[in-house]
């Protein structure tokens, strides 16, 4: 790249006092002197599992690779470190023995109580978590949150799914009833009945993030109650997607494009676009910005991105997936939005009440929507 | 076709067959080298790495079968390599069978990075449910060959333990390797080939997981099956054909989870998914006695010592 | 064995090199000369993988010896493995291979985590003490329950051991999704925490948790327990032979479930160090393997709870190596499996040469 991307001692010190003169927002701190001895930005990025499991952690080791391409990024990453103390002694290796300046530890369990640990012994590197959960005031100023809300692009899938289903029945192999699950299960139902309004969704919970075998017995049992379009929320879509393929239904993939994987019936996808995330983070470190302690978005602000639409899509459907993605993108869009009622009867959200997708209401999220066969108990 | 709950019943029979064959492979492989009185717990690495190595062959050259066959060839290096160590005196063989395993599992973790992306062919299927007008039956009873396959061994190598010699031999190695080297038998000679046919095997097993079902080359591929493979062999009291029955137990019972929670059975779905462990702890405990137990186990083993 | 170096020693005498010493020195070179073959092993394989032999032991050096941050880092990891490891050593004593002290960590952790919870006002030094009993007890309930049944039922005791361990594994995530939740830990079902103050701390100075004191004193008292009472003198000699133990009058079936209860509690007590030195919470991973590579630890050290602690440390050393080596080599994570593959494969092919070192010297003098 261009040799006008290195930084100079003015712009550090420019930058710096920016920084410091909008610290009464909460804003990161940020040390000068880790800046003039090395041009680069290094970036550390821990993964739960293997990098290249075709999904959860590939989404970020993909987003990882787009900006090591840089070259005044050093990036470098660690797969496969479980969350017990182990990834807090990852953190600190990377921050004493590689000089990182930023972490970006990827999986949901890192934060508590790993990230909150180790921050508050390195204020001047900032640790970013993926998960959302940063609260102002209660945690250390050098933590940050990033997350996207790709349940938008599991509500188009649903659209598209609810679309070309002919027996109106969905199905969606998910692994915990977790907030972030249930709300894929959600969104993509609702995105389903917005277009065929009495579809269902068969849940079956397989129990943990990455089991093969079960995995696919959950697909064939959904594929033998007549389910015919299927999803899912696992670390890997691998073995949901051929399984699918194999017993010739359709299928929409989650975290990163598994179209190669169904050639036939993967009609969409909802993917994850991290790259946009980190190369943005990078270049707001690079020019010495704040960076902002929480940063969440959709479809419109490019942290996801739906799959491109298989051939057999037909033209109504790809219109009305169309006209919802427009509707996300101009941020008109409301998905949980009253009269609306869970799958036991009550109401879960009163008419007239409407929820952004920033409100924290929906990341307590414990029901299933009116329509989705399954239970949020185990 | 609403099947309702017969789809449960559906699902434990194609589970049986889907998910009990690499069972199937890895038990009778420990079985035979079992009965020449060693064991070998490094099958859950060689499971793994038949996985692998089928899954890179098949996708290198286009024939999944020759995929299955380099898989069991790498298992049978893998169990060589377990026996050869094993034959000197006092190495401790469960302890080399577990360092296996992590060497195993890692060798294929490693080896295997490049593969896990592209696609390898498929194991055909052959479809044994064109009887029946019910599509989740048909599709229940889509099996791979290497069932069969399977079978045909389970029967062979009983035949084959009690009615050759060589069958002779091994069984003698196991009972007692002083009579058998009295009798002149070379007893490494024996374990080494029944260690390494044992893997060889196992290796299809593994190669079963990664190219038929669940038809996936990942890390995450195996969650402990070699290990339990081996833990059913003492289920089935060493005999081959109890083997066959165990595995299939095992696949139904495994498949019952899921298929439970499809027809509206959410609660507790973690207790069922452990039905075949607590179904198999359970029948050990009824038909084990301090006086029968044991019975069949070859008597060099090192864990009935 | 002992007696065999003896009288071989009589012939040697001319070297004037005193018994002991070569005795003492025997097992130092081997397992000296056993890091070293597997490291070639190692370097060897690496070459292949392209990356350069010398370069990865400076590495691997530099992340589990090289700092006391590595030190450190080494050490936490050893912690859990020196308790889990007894799990299977002290039944070993006994004749018996058991491998489950995953299941006895994750009861264990599970039960000290829920007692934590039933007494919130209470100091913390009870709460500690109360939840290392009641993990204790859990655990060692859980590992009896593989002993009794092999006893009684003469179950293989280590098919019954790994089944309990995927039960128990089921039990836990059952219980933390739905019973004992914390409806506050959203994301990653949880019980409540324990609170803040009931948290075990670091040893002053240091970046470690006590919960490395906790697994030192474990071994050394589980030596003592084995070698130097009644009960562990006659633990091995039930171990040695069942028949000659019953006629010499031991209470093989008392021994059984005593020793499997002792090993199930070392299991809870680090499930316990998990949740009250870490986490502050059960959850889904207190399943974190700890028990597996406890099993290679108990194998490796011979079952001798002093040899415990080294073999702890090596294999802690190991896994502390594999994220320097991912980052500054672009290795896999699969590479640290490999080598300790290869390392414990050698070290236990080296079993082999202990007493072979006499006949050696016998051979050159003769």
């Amino acid at each position: 790249m261009a040799p006008s991307h290195k930084l100079t001692r003015r712009q550090v010190l420019k930058g710096t006092a920016a920084v410091g003169a909008l610290g009464m927002l909460g804003s990161l701190d940020w040390l000068g002197q880790a800046w003039g001895a090395q041009d680069k930005v290094k970036m550390g990025f821990i993964f739960v599992g293997p990098r290249d499991d075709y999904g959860y952690n590939q989404a970020h080791f993909e987003g990882k690779s787009a900006v090591a391409k840089l070259d005044w990024v050093k990036a470098f990453d660690e797969e496969k470190v479980p969350e017990t103390i182990e990834v807090q002694k990852s953190m600190e290796s990377m921050v004493q023995l590689d000089g990182a300046q930023v972490l970006f530890p990827t999986s949901f369990g890192y934060f508590d109580p790993h990230i909150l640990k180790v921050a508050p012994q390195y204020p001047n590197v900032l640790f970013l978590h993926c998960g959302g959960l940063y609260q102002e005031g209660k945690h250390p100023k050098n933590v940050g949150s990033y997350f996207g809300y790709i349940d938008e692009s599991q509500y188009v899938a649903g659209i598209v799914a609810g679309g070309m289903t002919k027996t109106g029945k969905l199905g969606f192999v998910a692994a915990k009833p977790i907030p972030q699950v249930l709300r894929n299960i959600n969104s993509y139902t609702l995105g389903a009945r917005s277009v065929r309004p009495n579809c269902t969704t068969n849940v079956i919970f397989t129990g943990d993030w990455s089991l093969p075998v079960r995995e696919a017995e959950a697909t064939n049992s959904l594929v033998d109650q007549g389910i015919d379009v299927i999803t899912c929320h696992v670390d890997s879509p691998k073995v949901v997607m051929t399984t699918a393929e194999k017993r010739g239904i359709y299928c929409t993939g989650y975290h990163v494009n598994q179209s190669k994987l169904a050639p036939r019936g993967y009609l969409t996808g909802a993917e994850w676009n991290w790259a946009k995330v980190y190369m943005d983070y990078a270049d707001m470190i690079r020019k010495g910005q704040k960076v902002p302690n929480l940063v969440r978005g959709g479809l419109k602000e490019g942290l996801v991105r739906v799959s491109d639409y298989n051939q057999v899509v037909t033209e109504s459907v790809r219109k009305q997936a169309d006209a919802a993605k427009a509707k996300f993108m101009s941020g008109a869009m409301i998905v949980y939005k009253g009269p609306l009622k869970d799958n036991a009867g009550n109401v879960a959200i009163p008419a007239g009440k409407e929820y952004v997708q920033t409100d924290y209401w929906l990341e307590s999220m414990d029901w299933l929507v009116e329509g989705v066969i399954g239970s949020t108990k185990s | 076709m609403e099947v309702g709950w017969w789809g449960v019943l559906i699902a434990v029979l194609g589970g049986a067959i889907r998910i009990g064959t690499p069972f199937l492979f890895v038990s009778l492989g420990e079985c035979l080298t079992e009965k020449s009185g060693r064991i070998n717990l490094g099958l859950e690495g060689t499971l793994v790495m038949g996985a692998m190595t089928g899954y890179a062959i098949a996708l290198h050259s286009g024939s999944p079968w020759l995929g299955v066959l380099c898989a069991g060839l790498a298992g049978m290096l893998l169990g060589a390599l377990h026996s050869w160590l094993c034959s000197f005196q006092r190495v401790n063989d469960i302890a080399v069978g577990i360092a296996m395993m992590l060497f195993g599992t890692g060798l294929a973790f490693f080896l295997g990075k490049p593969y896990i992306q592209p696609s390898a062919p498929r194991l055909p299927s052959i479809d044994l449910g064109g009887w029946s007008h019910v599509p989740q039956l048909q599709a229940a009873l889509q099996i791979n060959g290497l069932f069969l396959i399977g079978i045909i061994v389970a029967i062979a190598l009983r035949w084959i333990l009690k009615n050759t010699s060589w069958g002779l031999k091994v069984r003698v190695v196991g009972e007692s390797a002083d009579a058998a080297r009295a009798l002149g038998l070379p007893v490494d000679r024996i374990r080494l080939l029944s260690t390494a046919q044992g893997g060889f095997l196992a290796g299809i097993g593994g190669s079963y997981l990664s190219l038929y079902y669940p038809f996936n080359w990942s890390e995450g591929l195996s969650s402990g099956q070699g290990l339990m493979a081996v833990a059913l062999v003492i289920f089935a009291r060493w005999q081959p054909l109890a083997c066959l029955w165990v595995s299939l137990l095992w696949g139904g019972a495994a498949a019952l989870g899921p298929a439970l929670q499809s027809v509206g059975i959410t609660y507790g779905y973690y207790i069922f998914n452990a039905i075949p462990y607590i179904m198999t702890l359970a029948v050990m405990i009824i038909t084990c006695s301090p006086r029968r137990n044991l019975l069949g186990a070859p008597h060099e083993l090192t864990i009935t010592r | 064995m002992a007696g065999g170096r003896g009288n071989r020693f009589d012939q040697v005498v001319s070297m004037d090199v005193p018994k002991n010493l070569h005795k003492a020195l025997e097992p130092f070179l081997i397992i000296v000369g056993s890091l070293s073959v597997s490291m070639v092993l190692f370097g060897g394989f690496v070459a292949a993988a392209g990356a350069n032999p010398i370069e990865v032991y400076h590495t691997m050096y530099r992340a589990a010896f090289g700092s006391s941050f590595s030190w450190q880092n080494t050490l936490v990891r050893a912690t859990p493995l020196m308790l889990t490891a007894l799990c299977t050593a002290l039944p070993g004593y006994l004749g018996l291979i058991i491998i489950g002290g995953e299941g006895a960590v994750v009861i264990g952790g599970l039960a000290a985590a829920l007692a934590a919870l039933t007494m919130p006002t209470a100091p913390p030094m009870v709460v500690l003490t109360t939840m290392a009993f009641v993990g204790m007890v859990a655990g060692g309930i859980w590992l009896a329950i593989g002993g009794a049944l092999r006893h009684y039922r003469a179950v293989n005791e280590t098919i019954s051991s790994l089944l309990l361990n995927y039960i128990a594994i089921a039990v836990l995530n059952h219980l933390v999704t739905s019973t004992f939740r914390d409806p506050e830990s959203l994301n990653h079902p949880s019980t409540y925490h324990i609170g803040e103050a009931n948290m075990i701390g670091l040893i002053p100075g240091t970046d470690l948790h006590w919960g490395l004191v906790f697994g030192i004193v474990a071994c050394v008292l589980a030596w003592f327990l084995m070698h130097r009472t009644v009960f562990g003198f006659g633990s091995q000699i039930a171990g040695g032979n069942v028949r000659a133990a019953q006629i010499a009058g031991l209470p093989v079936g008392r021994l059984i479930l005593i020793v499997c209860f002792v090993a199930g509690a070392a299991g809870g007590l680090a499930g316990m160090v998990e949740v009250a030195a870490i986490h502050g919470r059960a959850n889904d991973t207190l399943n974190a393997n700890y028990g597996y590579a406890g099993i290679l630890v108990a194998f490796v050290a011979r079952n001798n709870p002093l040899a415990i602690l080294p073999v702890a440390v090596l294999l802690g050393g190991i896994r502390a190596s594999s994220g320097l080596l991912q980052r500054a080599h672009e290795l896999p994570d699969a590479t640290v499996l490999v080598m300790q593959g290869i390392i414990f494969l050698v070290i236990l092919f080296s079993e082999t040469l202990y007493g072979r070192f006499s006949q050696l010297q016998k051979q050159g003098v003769a």
